[in-house]
């Protein structure tokens, strides 16, 4: 079914009774040409365009709960290509440019709304860094603005610019940064894969990788064993136990991520701020509500919950930047599991396993990455070859050196 | 969240800073191959379950300790000093 205005106002004139799920649920089959593990955002979009660029559509996503159901419906949205390093500038220069095609490639309205991130700055060296960002961002392709004070207070006058501690001295505009609606990007893909034939299977963990002469045949799950010769492991923060079942070992910490949202409000915040003194950030969501966040609570967890000292943390960072944020009640906060990488950078690779692929280390910046990492992951399991935007994501790149530490913080999970 | 310093009694999460697996604990000697430092510095098990990590109680008595905990509940079962460990 194709969605269109028409069939809206068709479908409102006569009882909404023609809706249909928008995809099927299907039993798996005893084999398929290729398996993806996990039915997060980028799960989705591996299968989407494997099916799509590559024609492999006789393929499964396997999914140990709901699809969606993970961190790809549990982020704070924000879309951006504001990175510095190569290896991590054109590939998210590539996911923006698939997001600003994604509604019309999907038939889905994945509400992608561009109302400019701002990334304020609080130091004169904090300015040169982020004019040099903004430089490479540019050279990119990509767009930025250099805000002096006077060009926040224009656009944020109700920011406190004169803090005593840390007063505002600027902001990195990036106009085509913004925010996207989270489930839609899942269902969005799900129902573009299930179009072409993929099938979508819900609860069915996966308990095992079956491996025979260094290559993969297949996997064991909750609902049978099922075969496959390329099997593609997606499942961001539980990728070290689903990896430990091929034998490997990887440089993955995961960590607890909260998030924060507000009782919807009258339009506030037309923008998505972050503060550069103490990790806050916000936006508002087309509810009303203002949705905001903050660092990791900093130790490894899987509790998809997070404690109060970051909470405190966090409401402590917004009343700073914006004291008419305390007139604000908080209504839900959560917690998301992060697959944090030693330089905060991604892994998109081969393993040692023939025909087993791997995705993950997204830290808390994959939901920008679901198009672009599904392009890339489809395109590494097809051809075997890396995608050439992604060809620095490689999985050995801690043994020889080649880290992507885009914050220059070291060598530890938690500090990206 | 509270962890019970062997040395300072049950004290604040916020006053320990967190550095991650108790790896760190087993360095690689002077001479080993690369591999085994990749290993040391990047590769960890990550367990959903009982974990054993090492925090540093920055804001009471400035000792490493090595906390057994699990990463599902976040419940702590163990603390001990890691000076302690090293002079058995
Ligand atoms: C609070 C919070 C805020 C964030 N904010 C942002 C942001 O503003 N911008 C941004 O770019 N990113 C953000 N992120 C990060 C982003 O959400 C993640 O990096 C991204 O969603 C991870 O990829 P995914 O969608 O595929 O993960 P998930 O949705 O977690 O998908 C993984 C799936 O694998 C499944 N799975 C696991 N094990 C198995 C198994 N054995 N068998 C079968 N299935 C399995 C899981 O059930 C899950 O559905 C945020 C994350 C959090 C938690
Ligand atoms: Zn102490």
């Amino acid at each position: 079914m194709r969605y269109s205005g028409l069939k809206v106002i068709t479908e409102g004139l006569f009882g909404n009774k023609g809706w249909k799920p928008a995809w099927r649920n299907p039993a798996p089959k005893p084999a398929y040409d290729a398996i993806v593990i996990g039915g997060g955002g980028h799960g989705l979009s591996t299968a989407y365009y494997l099916a799509k660029n590559h024609g492999l559509t006789n393929i499964a996503v396997l999914e140990k709960g709901y699809l969606g159901g993970g961190n790809v419906g549990r982020n704070t949205t924000i879309v951006r290509a504001n990175y510095f390093l190569p290896g991590n500038q054109e590939f998210y220069s590539h996911s923006l440019k698939l997001w600003e095609g994604l509604e019309s490639e999907l038939n889905y309205n994945v509400m992608h709304s561009q109302r400019g991130l701002i990334n304020l700055f609080h130091s004169d060296g904090q300015r040169d860094a982020f004019a040099r960002r903004g430089n490479a961002m540019i050279t990119q392709g990509d767009d930025a603005i250099l805000l002096d004070r006077d060009g926040v207070r224009e656009l944020l006058p109700w920011l406190d610019f004169e803090q005593t501690r840390f007063p505002i001295y600027g902001g990195l505009l990036h106009p085509r940064g913004g925010t996207a609606r989270h489930d839609a990007v899942a269902w969005g893909y799900a129902r573009g894969a299930d179009r072409r034939g993929v099938d979508l299977i819900q609860n069915c963990e996966v308990t095992g990788i079956d491996i025979e002469g260094g290559k993969v045949v297949g996997v064991q799950t909750t609902r049978g064993p099922i075969r496959a010769p390329k099997v593609g492991i997606v499942v961001a923060g539980r990728s070290s136990q689903v990896a430990a079942m091929a034998g490997m070992r990887l440089p993955i910490e995961s960590h607890v991520l909260q998030a924060f949202v507000t009782e919807g409000l009258k339009p506030v915040i037309n923008h998505v701020i972050s503060f550069g003194m103490g990790h806050f950030y916000i936006s508002q969501s087309d509810k009303g509500g203002l949705v905001f966040g903050g660092d990791l609570d900093f130790y490894a967890s899987y509790a998809a919950r997070g404690n109060l000292p970051m909470v405190e943390h966090v409401m402590e960072a917004g009343m700073t930047l914006m004291p008419m944020i305390g007139r604000a009640r908080v209504l839900r906060s959560w917690g998301g599991i992060m697959d944090m990488s030693p330089d905060g950078s991604p892994i998109i690779d081969k393993t040692h396993v023939e025909g087993l692929y791997l995705d993950c280390g997204w830290n808390y910046g994959g939901f920008k990455a679901v198009p672009a990492s599904g392009w890339c992951m489809a395109h590494l399991m097809a051809t075997d070859t890396p995608h050439e935007v992604a060809r620095r994501f490689r999985l050995d790149r801690f043994a020889t050196g080649h880290l992507l530490d885009e914050e220059g913080t070291g060598s530890q999970h938690n500090l990206h | 969240m509270r962890l019970k310093c062997p040395l300072c009694g049950e004290r604040d999460r916020r006053e320990f800073y967190y550095s991650g697996a108790a790896d760190y604990l087993s360095r690689p000697e002077a001479g080993a191959a690369p591999a085994a430092w990749d290993d040391y510095l990047h590769n960890r098990d990550n367990p959903a379950g009982v974990t054993r990590d090492l925090w540093y109680h920055e804001q009471g008595c400035a000792q490493w300790l090595v906390v057994t905990r699990n990463t599902v509940t976040h419940e702590i079962t163990a603390v001990e000093l890691v000076a302690g460990r090293a002079a058995e």
